[in-house]
């Protein structure tokens, strides 16, 4: 065990870089699940 | 006379740090049957707590570990489901199965929040390396924030962290904690107002195809992009489709029962293998609960600070703004995170119903916390 302060700010870029990825998957994710209901909505048959 | 010595000369190998991990396992066994905390899981790891301390469980000749007692059995169930992260892929076939994403399909921009709430993962990442000089042992650490215990046996496994057992006991044990936890941190973070602020429900129509095809689809988007999630969100996923289909509603059941709880003893007992006392009582697994802690108040305050901003932005756009407390369910933790924000909304004002999007952000947490667990496995295995 250490106690170096230093690595807690050297370590913010994977703070920065992977709360970017997990906004970026689950934007597609979202994209995606908007996609999939829009392409199975069921059909107004109102005539 | 020297025979009945020998019978017993084990009575006189016993130790106090032994005695300690015995405490131990007795609390955590008074957490599950008392308190009815995670009783499924801390039973049996407080169980084999207590059996995995006794001389002659584990020896060290030359540096080289035996095992003897409860540990040789359990020694091959670690390898058998642990080692290969079978029993938590297996368990999330169950977790799959149990969950419905019919909230989360009828608002998908709810999971933003659950991908804001994995703040406390990554704040716990950089917190940890202060202790930590091993970045791998911080990164599983971490994953204590994805409030979700197979998650972070995968992603502790993988990166062949010593502290195993500490994390999983304070993942299950945070969970469990979870309505003492997030509650003062919410108050904290928002205003009465804001936590009076009503979301009406609208339900659309989710079609049968709908939720069909979304697992599918899923599972293809997490294994394109971050495959490393490619076995959890894929079991995950094929247990929700074994749901949704709609012909196997026999294996869901079984998926949801007899698999989740058959699994759940295994892992939880195989779990207690790592609890051996040259282990465990350290320093670090102190501080490992600690760092525990630090990742789900921050996990909480990054999904209602998220919520927050959200409604900045709401605001200017003259949009309904929403109530920051869902975004505390971004948290995973399914599904008490989500219940407990419908309960702090409805002491606050009775009339005030938010469980369906609280509960759909929450869903949303599990697949968040999974794409999270992926990324740092992706970081440093």
């Amino acid at each position: 065990m250490d106690f170096n302060l230093g690595n807690f700010v050297a370590n913010l870029k994977y703070m920065g870089v992977g709360l970017l990825g997990v906004f970026m998957i689950i934007g597609i994710i979202i994209a995606s699940t908007y996609a999939i209901a829009k392409l199975t909505a069921p059909k107004n048959n109102n005539k | 006379m020297q025979d009945l010595l020998d019978l017993f000369s084990s009575i006189t190998e016993l130790n106090f740090k032994m005695v300690i991990m015995w405490i131990i396992g007795g609390v955590l066994i008074y957490l599950a049957i008392k308190k009815e905390m995670e009783p499924t899981l801390l039973l049996p790891i407080g169980f084999g707590a207590i059996l995995m301390n006794f001389p002659g469980v584990v020896t060290v000749v030359d540096g080289v570990k035996h095992f003897g007692g409860i540990a040789e059995p359990l020694n091959e169930l670690y390898h058998a489901g642990i080692a290969n992260e079978l029993f938590p892929l297996l368990l999330f076939i169950g977790i799959g199965a149990m969950i419905d994403f019919g909230p989360l399909l009828n608002n998908p921009k709810l999971m933003l929040f659950g991908a804001a709430a994995q703040f406390g993962i990554f704040f716990t990442l950089c917190a940890a390396s202060v202790f930590f000089p091993d970045i791998k042992d911080a990164a599983s650490i971490s994953i204590i924030g994805a409030a979700d215990g197979p998650t972070s046996i995968v992603v502790a496994n993988a990166l062949g962290s010593n502290y195993i057992g500490a994390i999983t006991v304070a993942a299950y044990s945070y969970m469990a904690l979870v309505p003492i936890i997030q509650p003062p941190v919410i108050r904290l973070l928002t205003t009465k107002s804001e936590r009076l602020i009503r979301m009406p429900y609208e339900q659309k129509s989710v079609s049968r195809l709908t939720k069909i095809l979304f697992p599918i689809v899923i599972s293809i988007v997490a294994c394109i992009f971050a495959p490393s999630a490619g076995s959890l969100i894929g079991f995950l996923m094929f247990g929700n489709l074994i749901r949704e289909c709609g012909v196997l509603d026999s294996i869901s059941e079984t998926a949801q029962k007899v698999l989740a709880n058959l699994v759940t003893i295994f892992l939880g007992i195989t779990i207690a293998f790592n609890m051996h006392f040259t282990q465990f009582l350290a320093l670090e697994t102190l501080l490992i609960m600690g760092l525990g802690l630090v990742a789900f108040i921050f996990d909480t305050a990054g999904g209602v600070l998220f919520a927050k901003l959200y409604n900045v932005i709401m605001k200017l756009l003259g949009k309904p703004l929403i109530n920051p407390m869902i975004g505390a369910a971004g948290i995973s933790a399914f599904p008490m995170s989500g219940r407990i924000v419908h309960k702090m909304a409805q002491e606050e004002d009775r009339g005030n119903f938010l469980l369906m999007h609280s509960i759909g952000v929450n869903v949303s947490g599990q697949i968040a916390s999974v794409i999270a667990g992926a990324l740092v496995l992706g970081f440093f295995s």
